[in-house]
């Protein structure tokens, strides 16, 4: 695991109400490195979150809005946000509901430049 | 395409497989290569052809497993530029199973090994604790692969 993707993740977990953070290969659905708490099921949310992604870049591509640069999913029970990484990847975060998404957001968008290096 | 089962119980926990992971083909099979259920096929040849190679990846895998210490491989996968291949093993009450599953680029190996786990313990609950299956003897292999393909495409 790169350092530096480990840090970010470190960073992201640290923001108030999220529960777990991953790196996740945006193809495969595929945990590449992750930093959760212990009743997160990693391997769901990764394959889910790539799935979600997916169907969202190509609901906005059939819309003309072009490429997404961040989705946010609130439910009632907890907020799932995912951004783009470089070298096909993807910036997942599980939080509770309510969570402050702009701070999430400024610091997934950290982590996604940490991927690069 | 249609799902056919040679033997009822794998055929609910099959179709749900197929609708969740977005399967393109799935084949059940015993170890030795003969078919129990299968979804996405229209031509007995094809489905023989598939299972017979799937369960010589795994009988290789297995092998090879053994050669480096591991009691097994949990699963295989390949990818391809369209297609992606997973291959696996579970085992039921029935005695174990490979499943041999293709899907496309609508899905994923995340997704096709996250709802795999979930068949594979849909499958351990539904398998009749009754009658495991004995080994299939070489002078039945012949019939037996004959009546389930006769079973699964209605010749």
């Amino acid at each position: 695991m790169s350092g530096a993707m480990e840090r970010a993740l470190e960073r992201l977990v640290r923001v108030r109400g999220v529960r777990g953070a991953l790196f996740v290969a945006a193809d495969d659905g595929l945990v590449v490195t992750q930093l959760l708490m212990e009743n997160v099921d990693g391997k769901a949310v990764a394959a889910l979150a790539a799935s979600l992604a997916r169907k969202i870049g190509g609901a906005a591509g059939v819309a003309g809005a072009g490429k997404v640069r961040f989705a946010e999913l609130d439910a009632s029970e907890g907020t799932l946000l995912v951004t783009p990484a470089p070298e096909g990847l993807l910036v997942v975060v599980l939080a509770e509901p309510r969570i402050n998404a702009g701070l999430c957001r400024l610091e997934m968008v950290r982590a996604a430049e940490a991927a690069r290096t | 395409m249609s799902t056919t089962v040679v033997e009822q119980w794998t055929a609910e926990p099959l179709e749900h497989y197929v609708a969740q992971a977005s399967a393109r083909i799935v084949v059940v099979m015993t170890p030795a290569g003969q078919v129990l259920a299968q979804h996405g096929f229209g031509r007995a040849v094809d489905l023989m052809g598939v299972a017979a190679l799937g369960a010589a990846i795994m009988a290789s895998a297995g092998a090879l497993a053994d050669l480096v210490g591991e009691r097994t491989f949990a699963a295989l996968f390949h990818a391809g530029q369209r297609h992606g291949i997973h291959l696996a093993g579970c085992s039921t009450a029935r005695g174990a199973l490979v499943v041999l599953t293709v899907f496309g680029r609508d899905t994923s190996i995340g997704l096709v090994e996250l709802f795999f786990g979930e068949f594979a313990a849909a499958r351990r609950a539904a398998a009749p604790a009754d009658s495991a299956r004995g080994p299939i003897l070489a002078e039945n292999f012949e019939a037996e692969l004959g009546a389930s393909l006769a079973t699964l495409f209605g010749r």
